[in-house]
């Protein structure tokens, strides 16, 4: 129940994967392209992955939330390529016999894509663009005053 | 050895290419590769920023010691969701 794809994500398909009548709730989460950045206008975003690697951790990630929460079913699909703005970028939806473990797999599932999957977003402006997450864009050896750190 | 070295999203386009030659001596460890690059390729990330590695689709610690033939990849900060 791990997709990367270039298509257009449908909610409603994806959590019908999710659903049984064993289960008693299911929250979908949507990551959707916002359309601007510190007073900026996004034009586009491009996600770039690393195919083999994104796959494997996403699927670890979702492995580890069953676990700990004891569900059995969580559906993922993160898109790749170029997404318009207000497009659907990530998809995961949670089935759960009790609405709590839902809410809380479902928050702990968006964090954990965030920080251990193989994915990057490229803001595009109508003047240049940006790898989201890294804060050294401007630097360069001969220019070691613009940079900043980022932890990783 | 000589090891294919793998780049994507903001590290590909700064290197200028998907791919980088990497010569390190048998028995390297990652921090020798980190190490390597950084002299190769000056341009890829300020000092102060750890350039994460994966080696075979996991991420690696600095004391993974590398073989021929392993699939090594450079890892920008992620921003995925």
């Amino acid at each position: 129940m791990i997709e990367l794809t270039e298509k257009t994500l449908d909610p409603e398909k994806i959590t019908a994967k999710v659903r049984r009548d064993s289960n008693g709730a299911v929250v979908t989460f949507l990551g959707t392209t916002r359309d601007n950045f510190e007073g900026k206008t996004v034009v586009t975003l491009e996600y770039e992955a690393f195919d083999e690697m994104a796959v494997k951790k996403l699927e670890e990630v979702r492995q580890e939330l069953m676990a700990e929460f004891g569900l059995e079913q969580i559906a993922i699909s993160h898109r790749v390529g170029t997404v318009r703005i207000g497009e659907i970028s990530l998809v995961i939806a949670v089935g759960s016999p009790h609405r709590k473990e839902a809410f809380y797999a479902c928050h702990k599932a968006v964090d954990r894509i965030k920080e251990v999957v193989p994915i990057w977003k490229k803001e595009v402006y109508q003047d240049g663009s940006r790898w989201v997450a890294c804060e050294d864009h401007e630097f360069s050896p001969t220019d070691s005053a613009s940079t900043e750190t980022h932890a990783h | 050895m000589e090891l294919k070295v793998r780049l994507f999203a903001l590290y590909r386009e700064r290197a200028g290419g998907s791919t980088v030659s990497v010569s390190v001596p048998d028995g390297a460890t990652v921090a020798d590769l980190k190490d390597e690059v950084r002299k190769q390729l000056p341009n890829l990330a300020p000092p102060e920023v750890n350039i994460v590695v994966a080696v075979n689709t996991d991420y690696a610690d600095s004391d993974v010691v590398l073989r021929p033939g392993d699939d090594v990849c450079l890892i920008p900060p992620v921003s995925g969701g």
